[in-house]
């Protein structure tokens, strides 16, 4: 059952793929690959509102997908699908799949603290526990259980993150006491630490300067290289600048968020499908 | 509705571009007119007009600009913008080419003609024909239509190689009509490239409505 | 121009009256409290400083009020305090980590709610009755201190739940979410970030606990703690006395020399008191500084 699906959602993703290929060149494009996690049908209700609405999109591996959309969308409940972080809502529930290299996450029985220790998260506001820097970082291994040297897991995690350089002295000073853009790179440290495949990015730049924005989307397309980065963001220049892949949600009239399309940055930004797509990015959307 | 100002500086722009193709249309007819009433002054001031056709681009072009900078537009106003200015490139060598039809005017001076003036007329009618429907196709954003215009480009070229072929004689007949002969086969040239012009226009629209950039105006050798 | 001026000064002055007038009553309701606060500790340091001496902390209690001392209401005292900590701390910070962390919001859980709020305001006699028929009859723990702090640990634990579930409703999600983010399961999230994080304001709730458990007389009386108790407190299963009702007694005797006494045994009190605070202070400081380096 779970390969017949996993086999649909594929072709979905190459279909898309295809799609992309069809328009315009191919040169220097960023190709698609096997999905690392794809959502299939993927609908979501806080009680009896819906929030979202028939969701399927492949994430490929590798890459950065920027998911855009106006506000009030649903990008939010959408990326927070992926690390099943909506289940700390009471009143969430879930039809459909979320595929992680082909199994549902949202099957009986899975552990979700198992999924998130696999699915890494970065929130909009700076969040560093209020400890030193350098326990920041060695929480999530410490409670995983790691046995290795903590010190060069710390340090590892810290330049992956590009923060290495500047804090190397003061690993014991509160991380409270780091500049806005310094602990948003800590929470990158605090979430590569724990090795995932995944790094989900909900709106990660909105509370920054622009200075501090922009060392992080450089260090996004870094991590890209060794990670899936997902990034919610409201800010559309942002996506083109960062992206290879976008996807375009808009809010349904009964306020359920859909998705609208899927595609290269470069196509969705220049000759977008779908006539939503085209007002929302030119600003002529409400 | 969202982006007022932007639409309006975009409106704007489009407008000026269409004045300007107007002002290349009429230095079109008054080159030819020129040409063949034998009229210096005239000639002399389709040239000296040029110079406000180039003025005209250079401001589009700095519009343009500011536009992009200040305004980051995407998806079609991307493409718009792009084809603009695009475009008015092609328009300012369309009077480059019309001013160099008045110049030869002028030199040819007051001589009297070796025989009437029928293709070359003929040539101008089509190319600016193309050009006043290729810029209403811009305005309508409509590709058939510029798909069609670009067809018509096959007239005027078989039409210069007519013009050629029947000077080539005139000159191999006469001598003495050699420097005349040439002059008309710039002509000829010129008008041939107008409608060339007007022809990447077109391909111009079609990338707009489209987002593809093809050639469509295949050459046929 | 000129009549605008004017009406600009005029405004300008009835406001600033307003306001200067507004808080001239402030201070001298300040003025007030603290005065009569003022008033009431230095008359008693003047009454009984002369009575404080090492003798005075090291005797027992006696029928002739110059030889009488407050040893064993002292170390009452001190014995009722720890137990009570004892039993109220954990008991209290384990039930408010279950109501705010764990619970689900449903009706039953704002009953409950509603009633640990409402037996904060419970007449402290009340408590002495339950803890006279609980404690000291049906679990025949006699009139121990054992039965004491039991009974106190039941009257001050709706102030250590309540305190340290507002000092854990007051820890930011973004914390818990960051911690869930990261893999944590949800004891991980409370123990090791969420509980830390509150530890300031639940050791405020603990301060404010025994700051009213110390004071406490009447429920001890109920228990049975009595006022002439020429001994130490040994084990928990020992009958003791209490720096309250020691100053009590005192103070109800005719003899004006027992005055001196109780004054300064109130001091001695104080002074119990103002250290429990200031090691609470001095956690909770330590807890802070390691949270916001």
């Amino acid at each position: 059952m779970m390969a017949e699906e996993r086999e649909q959602a594929i072709q979905i993703g190459q279909h898309m793929a295809q799609l992309s290929e069809l328009q315009g060149d191919t040169e220097g494009e960023p190709t698609f690959g096997e999905p690392v996690m794809e959502m299939d049908h993927l609908s979501v209700w806080y009680g009896g509102f819906q929030a979202l609405r028939d969701i399927t999109l492949p994430l490929p591996s590798r890459r950065v997908t920027a998911i855009i959309g106006p506000s009030g969308c649903g990008k939010s409940t959408l990326i927070r699908c992926l690390n099943r972080m909506n289940d700390l809502i009471p009143s969430f529930r879930v039809e459909g799949q979320v595929l992680f290299e082909g199994q549902d996450i949202y099957a009986r029985g899975l552990d979700p603290v198992d999924v998130r220790r696999r699915i890494g998260m970065v929130f909009q506001k700076p969040n560093p526990f209020p400890k030193s820097i350098y326990e920041n970082v060695a929480f999530g291994p410490r409670i995983i259980g790691y046995s290795g040297r903590l010190d060069d897991l710390v340090e590892r995690a810290l330049r992956r993150a590009a923060l290495w350089d500047e804090v190397k002295d003061i690993l014991r000073r509160n991380a409270l006491t780091l500049s806005g853009g310094q602990q948003q790179r800590l929470c990158i440290a605090r979430a590569l630490a724990i090795e995932p495949e995944v790094i989900l990015m909900d709106e990660p730049c909105s509370a920054l300067d622009p200075v501090a924005t922009l060392k992080i989307e450089d260090l996004m397309r870094e991590l890209a290289e060794s990670y899936a980065i997902i990034i919610v963001t409201h800010n559309m220049q942002q996506a083109a600048r960062v992206a290879d892949f976008t996807a375009v949600m808009m809010m349904a009239p009964d306020r359920a968020g859909q998705m609208v399309e899927f595609g290269r940055t470069r196509q969705i930004f220049t000759n977008p499908r779908d006539k939503r797509t085209e007002d929302y990015i030119t600003g002529r959307f409400g | 509705m969202p982006r007022n100002v932007f639409d309006r500086h975009l409106a704007e722009i489009q407008e000026e571009m269409l004045v300007m193709a107007d002002m290349v249309e009429t230095a079109i007819q008054r080159s030819l007119e020129a040409l063949k009433g034998r009229d210096v002054e005239l000639a002399r001031q389709v040239i000296a007009d040029d110079v406000k056709i180039n003025q005209k681009r250079y401001d589009a072009e700095e519009r343009c600009l500011e536009l992009i900078a200040t305004q980051q537009p995407l998806a079609s106003d991307l493409r718009t913008i792009v084809a603009v200015l695009h475009m008015i490139v092609d328009l300012e060598r369309m009077g480059d080419h019309a001013e160099g039809i008045a110049k030869i005017a002028v030199i040819l001076g007051d001589e009297p003609p070796l025989k009437p003036y029928v293709d070359l007329p003929r040539m101008a009618d089509i190319a600016s024909e193309m050009l006043r429907e290729s810029l209403e196709a811009f305005k309508h954003r409509d590709a058939e239509q510029a798909r069609a215009i670009i067809d018509r480009d096959d007239e005027v070229d078989a039409l210069y190689d007519q013009v050629y072929r029947e000077l080539l004689t005139d000159m191999i007949g006469d001598p003495r009509t050699i420097e005349r002969a040439t002059y008309l086969i710039w002509v000829a040239h010129n008008l041939e490239r107008i409608a060339d012009r007007v022809t990447n226009i077109c391909e111009r629209v079609v990338f707009l409505v489209t987002g593809k950039i093809e050639e469509l105006n295949v050459s046929k050798y | 121009m000129t009549g605008s001026q004017t009406t600009f000064r005029a405004r300008l002055f009835a406001r600033r009256a307003t306001a200067g007038g507004f808080l001239l009553l402030c201070l001298l309701a300040t003025a007030l409290a603290i005065g009569v606060l003022a008033v009431l500790l230095v008359d008693m340091t003047r009454e009984g400083i002369g009575r404080l001496s090492w003798d005075f902390i090291n005797s027992f209690p006696s029928r002739k009020p110059e030889q009488a001392g407050i040893k064993a209401a002292l170390f009452g005292t001190l014995w009722l305090m720890g137990l009570t900590a004892a039993f109220a701390v954990p008991i209290g910070i384990g039930a408010a980590l279950y109501l705010e962390e764990y619970a689900s919001r449903n009706w039953l859980n704002r009953i409950i709610q509603t009633n640990i709020a409402n037996l904060a305001g419970v007449p402290s006699i009340v408590y002495g009755i339950l803890g006279l028929a609980l404690f000291v009859r049906t679990m025949s723990l006699g009139r121990s201190v054992l039965a004491g702090s039991l009974t106190m640990a039941l009257l001050v634990l709706p102030i250590v739940i309540i305190a340290s579930q507002e000092a854990l409703r007051a820890v930011p999600s973004s914390l818990r979410e960051a911690a869930y983010g990261v893999g944590a399961s949800r004891w991980q999230v409370v123990f090791h970030q969420v509980l830390p994080a509150a530890m300031p304001g639940i050791l405020t709730g603990i301060i404010l606990a025994l700051s009213r458990a110390i004071g406490e007389a009447a429920p001890l009386i109920m228990i049975g703690a009595l006022a002439f108790v020429p001994f130490v407190p040994r084990s928990p299963m020992d009958g003791f006395t209490v720096l309250p009702i020691q100053i009590f007694n005192w103070a109800s005797r005719p003899q004006a020399a027992f005055g001196k006494d109780a004054a300064a045994a109130i001091i001695v009190l104080l002074a119990v008191l103002l250290s429990m605070n200031a090691i609470a202070i001095i956690l909770r400081n330590r807890f802070q500084s390691r949270s916001r380096g």
